[in-house]
């Protein structure tokens, strides 16, 4: 990317188009080039649209219980059946789309945000504030993750928020790293140099000369990321900490359904199980197609 | 450098480590929201008797005051009470200490055993079924929720099969626990020779494990494959090969033997990740091991009990990364000159 300033007779012989249209052009040719890509991009797609419209879609009210229906098995009218309160278990799964979405997206992009900043801060200036931040990260990295966040829910209280910001602070390190790493070998290239002899201040080289670079591999990493942080969040409330119930979301129905499986009553637990796994699943084949896009170097 | 004095400084680099998670534990108990003295004298509280408590309980005083404090108490073994249960929290955590373990090392112990063989195969016949089967496995393994595989596995052997007994803790009902020695049932069992509770135990703890076991088996087999394809591009090996010894020897001996740093550092990761997978596992199968232990504690927002939780889990974590480090200088010679 930085190269071609280098390189002007090459930027003259490529025919100028706009950004836009050389980044669909690119977007096009790795969705074509793997089709598993193009698949998980369609499945994700699907998964925003259910997210944003699936409140209103369900046939019945994830919140409505009919004690009369209670335990059915999947069927004509209950797709995915009926759990112990004779809610529809397909509703609540669809309804909970939103809900496990919006947790973990908003937590992993507090900790990209947040670690990338720390990251970039200390890998550009060094000294003290890099050797306290390393310090503050470590100690982070000491903990079993899970565990921690656990601890700090405990501590901070029950609540939604409270499961996304534990989320964000055990995922923090992994961006902060990478960021801190890619600032801190770019602080003095050619082209860095450049711009500081041509008289950009150092908060202007930092946001607008390195940050730009270093963002393919943060990508990456946010792609390795992503699934890792739905699940910790699923894990959160499986043991019961954040949501409550009637509330609908993925890691509270399998814990609810947990206690019919041993009598056999499998679609409780299956299908919000299904769901978080595909949720991951889809995640993670995206997180690939993501790499392919923004960083073509690595394309395997 | 001697190998002893290496893993004496690196015992030494871990003392920072863990007064950071003392800090951390300490600020998660005292400087966060929420007024412990309050909670402590209930809904029926007056003014002076939660005054009272304050003073008790040392809140009165400074934060650094408070700490002095707390690392005292923590430098004889005290954790603190329960207020669930009214025990000492340290007493309670030691108690169930070994239900985790056994659970844990057990499932380390499948997944290592499964996960290597299958990294190494799938790397020597690359792209043949097993590469795809440990393709899959990886794929799978990274999208499963533990939890969720662990009801998969009671639904299918439990309610199904009938192969697995009934998820309900370590022991069924008709057995009586063994003697105490390791606190692992199985071993007890066996060394009290009581045959039919030893069996007992070992059923009821294959379930959980094979469950841990599918979920740290991921990274490893996937790491383990990498390593070895590293290794078997490498010049050496090459080298090895051209020497014309046997492909036994240039496998095992050069190719995997290079190959186990970086899968020894991956045990170290996963190693935390299943401290954290071991509370849903535990869960799901009632174990009455540290991790259930914290779930019925955040439950009833019992905080002594979850601060001494998440510290011992992290004190369990630096201890085996020092392991870790530790069978690192004994495998690689390059350490021991460098460091």
């Amino acid at each position: 990317m930085a190269d071609t300033s280098f390189m002007p007779t090459l930027a003259i012989a490529v025919p100028r188009r706009s950004a836009f249209a050389r980044g669909f052009a690119h977007f096009r040719y790795v969705m074509t080039s793997n089709p598993v890509t193009f698949f998980a991009f369609v499945l994700f797609a699907l998964m925003t649209l259910i997210a944003l419209f699936g409140p209103a879609l369900v046939p019945h009210d994830p919140l409505a219980t009919l004690a009369d229906k209670a335990l059915k098995p999947p069927g004509a009218g209950h797709w995915f059946g009926t759990d112990h309160l004779g809610r529809d278990v397909f509703s609540r799964v669809i309804v909970a789309t939103r809900l496990d979405l919006l947790i973990s997206v908003s937590a992993v992009a507090i900790s990209f945000v947040c670690g990338a900043t720390l990251g970039a801060f200390a890998g550009y200036w060094g000294g003290w504030f890099d050797r306290l931040s390393g310090r503050l990260l470590d100690t982070i990295m000491a903990f079993p993750l899970f565990v921690l966040a656990m601890g700090i829910v405990a501590a901070a209280g029950n609540t939604i928020q409270n499961i996304v910001i534990a989320t964000a602070i055990i995922n923090l390190p992994f961006y902060a790293r990478v960021a801190r790493a890619e600032v801190s070998i770019r602080r003095n290239a050619g082209y860095v140099q450049a711009a500081r002899l041509s008289g950009n201040s150092e908060i202007r080289i930092l946001l607008l000369k390195i940050l730009p670079n270093t963002l393919p591999p943060m990508m990456v990493q946010l792609s390795l990321n992503m699934g890792w942080a739905i699940l910790n969040a699923a894990g959160l409330s499986f043991i019961g900490l954040g949501v409550r119930p009637p509330t609908a979301e993925w890691g509270i129905m399998v814990a609810e359904g947990a206690n019919y499986i041993v009598s056999g009553e499998w679609w409780l637990a299956l299908f919000p199980g299904a769901a978080l796994m595909l949720a991951v699943f889809i995640f993670n084949l995206l997180g690939d197609g993501l790499r392919d896009l923004v960083d073509p170097q690595r394309r395997t | 450098m001697g190998q002893l004095s290496i893993i004496l400084a690196r015992c030494l680099q871990a003392i920072p480590t863990v007064f950071g998670i003392v800090v951390v534990t300490f600020l998660l108990t005292r400087a966060l929201p929420g007024d412990p003295a309050a909670y402590f004298a209930g809904a029926s509280a007056t003014p002076e008797s939660i005054t009272e408590i304050r003073a008790k309980l040392g809140l009165d005083q400074g934060l650094p005051r408070q700490f002095a404090t707390y690392l005292k108490d923590l430098s004889r073994g005290d954790l603190g009470q329960s207020i669930s249960t009214g025990q000492p929290v340290a007493a309670e955590l030691l108690k169930r200490l070994p239900a985790s373990l056994e659970l844990t090392l057990t499932a380390l112990f499948l997944s290592v055993m499964t996960a290597i063989p299958l990294g190494v195969l799938a790397a020597v016949h690359q792209d043949s079924w097993i590469d795809q089967l440990c393709r899959f496995v990886v794929t799978a393994g990274v999208s499963l929720p533990t939890f969720f595989t662990g009801l998969l596995l009671i639904y299918v052997l439990y309610f199904l099969l009938g192969l697995a007994p009934a998820p309900l803790g370590r022991l069924d009902l008709l057995h009586v626990p063994p003697p105490h020695v390791t606190g692992f049932l199985v071993f007890d069992g066996l060394l009290a020779r009581e045959w039919a509770t030893a069996w007992s135990a070992f059923k009821q703890l294959m379930l959980p494990a094979i469950t841990l076991a599918l979920f740290t088996l991921a990274p490893l087999a996937r790491m383990t494959r990498a390593a070895m394809l590293q290794a078997l591009a490498s010049e050496y090996l090459r080298t090895a090969r051209a020497a014309g010894l046997s492909r036994g020897r240039v496998l095992m001996v050069y190719a995997f033997r290079n190959a186990m740093l970086p899968i020894i550092t991956t045990l170290g990761m996963v190693f935390s990740f299943s401290l954290g997978a071991n509370v849903l596992v535990e869960k799901v199968f009632a174990w009455p091991g540290i991790g259930s232990y914290a779930i019925e504690a955040l439950v009833v927002s019992d905080y002594a009990a979850v601060q001494g939780f998440v510290l011992s889990m992290a004190i369990l974590f630096v201890l085996l990364n020092l392991a870790v480090d530790t069978l690192y200088t004994l495998v690689d010679p390059r350490v021991r000159i460098d460091g």
